[in-house]
């Protein structure tokens, strides 16, 4: 079935086998044609140049942020470029974090959180004496309605939470927890870099303040990820990086920024990759977010069913909800395991995925992440189980 | 597998079930020098005496793979009683043989060899290598 996208993406090549989508995807011809097109006839800069290439590019740069816009159900002024998801999210942090909060606000965040959503927040908290408070995981690890409740109070001024976790794999509640903290006055920042690449995200629906994603996890470049913030926030937000493009006037003290979203991409912005990213969402509309998930689906299935006939291997995440098995083989650390994988050609995580409190919450200090998507096949899935029980009586038969 | 067989050696997997000099001493005498790795979480911390330039003695507590923890441990055996001079060749040729650079092949490594089948993978090195960054930062701290 999936012999048609695999053609699609020139880096599955031999036996290689990759379940690694959770730290980035493949990318598929058309984004790296794009990306190519525009380094190799255009390379012109937007904005700034009266000539053919300069109108095109820029006509190409805003057509992606059309794009990104529709595909989220946003205005086109509410889509900020970025470098990816970790510095939209610090942007939300450093510009209405650093400057709204004070020693009276609290931030709600989950041990849950991958480190881009988290320090950015921490550290809001070290700096301006706002109190972090961290919703209780249940026994799965999983975020509920109850205990979201529980730290949610008239001082929240933030939830900063992930869509989908990024370890785990969970989708969590997001559209009860939004309502939630909108009744207390507190503004949601989600990271959805692990849902975006799953099914579709309605940030009106939603109804969320600040959404992040990024490029190169769901088939785009790397180097390009999106802030999505309501308008009135978005205007509200100070710049917290100045420079070209960004400005409208410049007086020798004062000087005044454009409306939002230009006034926070300042400099030369990733061009190729903006264009790129484009094409990543055609591919996706093309394919379908109901034929993608009945694949990934598919795949986790299986995986998951033959995986946990293993004796001796651990999974932390059964009924994951994005294609990630989160898992050890018995007491063996992980990058011990993950040397067998790589060996035989298959490449997946192994560490704590920049996620260093769901590992403490977990009581291990790494973990092996598996994670499989739309190029993956069911071939794969199953030697990918064979490898494991191999590996696993590898390592018991040296002593572990 | 013989590269895996090679990177696995009994000698490996013995200091990784049996760490020698682990646990860390509170005497003030002692430097001591702790490095993790967000990345993979391991956890180490080195720890030296010194007295008349002697390494009189080392100390350990490594917690991730059996590389880094095994690692640790063959340091801490061989560096007690060693010069801070010597103790510093050896440990610049251990980290130059991990990563596959050349390295003064005169110096004996004794023990530390076992760990040659460490240039084959690549994404070992750190793992073999942040003992041994550990305690040459306590030797700097003298």
């Amino acid at each position: 079935m999936s012999d048609n996208i695999r053609k699609d993406f020139p880096q599955l090549k031999d036996d290689y086998i990759y379940f690694d989508t959770a730290a980035t995807s493949l990318k598929p011809k058309t984004v790296i044609e794009a990306c190519e097109m525009y380094n190799s006839r255009l390379s012109a800069n937007i904005n700034r140049g009266m000539y053919a290439q300069s109108v095109e590019t820029t006509n190409l740069y805003e057509e992606s942020r059309e794009k990104v816009a529709r595909f989220i159900n946003a205005k086109t002024e509410e889509i900020v470029f970025t470098r990816g998801t970790t510095a939209s999210l610090n942007l939300v942090a450093s510009s209405y974090g650093l400057n709204f909060l004070d020693e009276t606000s609290e931030i709600v965040i989950s041990e849950q959180e991958h480190h881009s959503q988290f320090l950015p927040w921490q550290n809001v908290a070290n700096k301006t004496g706002a109190k972090l408070r961290f919703i209780e995981l249940d026994k799965a690890g999983k975020i509920t309605i109850e205990a979201f409740k529980k730290v949610l109070n008239s001082h929240t001024k933030i939830v900063a939470i992930s869509y989908v976790s990024n370890v785990l794999g969970y989708l969590n509640p997001v559209e009860e927890m939004i309502e939630l903290a909108h009744h207390v006055g507190a503004l949601v920042v989600l990271d959805a870099a692990q849902a975006i690449q799953h099914f579709p995200v309605d940030v009106k629906k939603l109804n969320v303040d600040f959404l992040a994603f990024s490029g190169h996890k769901m088939l785009g470049p790397t180097g390009v990820g999106v802030l999505y913030g309501k308008s009135r926030y978005l205007d509200l937000l100070e710049p917290i990086e100045f420079g070209g493009d960004m400005n409208e006037d410049v007086e020798k003290q004062t000087s005044t920024w454009k409306k939002a979203p230009q006034k926070f991409e300042a400099g030369t912005m990733p061009i190729a990759s903006i264009i790129g990213l484009a094409k990543a969402i055609e591919y996706l509309e093309n394919l379908g977010f109901d034929r993608l998930s009945k694949i990934t689906e598919e795949l986790y299935d299986r995986l998951y069913s033959g995986l946990s006939k293993i004796v001796g291997i651990k999974i932390y995440n059964p009924k994951s909800d994005s294609g990630i098995i989160t898992f050890n083989l018995a007491d063996i650390p992980a990058h011990d395991a993950i040397t067998y994988y790589a060996m035989k050609n298959i490449a997946l995580r192994s560490g704590q995925h920049c996620a260093k409190l769901i590992h403490d919450f977990l009581g291990i200090n790494s973990s092996l992440r598996a994670s499989v998507y739309i190029y993956n096949t069911v071939l794969e899935v199953d030697r990918f189980i064979e490898v494991t029980k191999e590996a696993l009586a590898y390592f018991q038969e040296i002593g572990f | 597998m013989s590269n895996l067989d090679n990177l696995y050696r009994e000698i490996i997997m013995e200091h990784y079930k049996n760490p020698r000099n682990k646990g860390l001493i509170d005497d003030a005498n002692y430097q001591s020098v702790r490095i993790k790795n967000p990345s993979c979480g391991d956890d180490i911390t080195m720890q030296t005496l010194i007295i008349d330039g002697i390494i009189k003695d080392c100390r350990q507590v490594a917690t991730g793979c059996s590389i880094s923890v095994a690692s640790a441990s063959v340091l801490s055996e061989i560096m007690i009683g060693k010069k801070i001079e010597d103790a510093l060749k050896l440990a610049d040729n251990f980290l130059n043989m991990v990563s596959n650079k050349d390295y003064d092949e005169t110096v004996d490594l004794e023990e530390a060899m076992v760990f040659n089948g460490v240039k084959q993978f690549p994404a070992r090195i750190k793992c073999a290598s942040i003992a041994w960054v550990a305690f040459k930062d306590t030797l700097n701290k003298e």
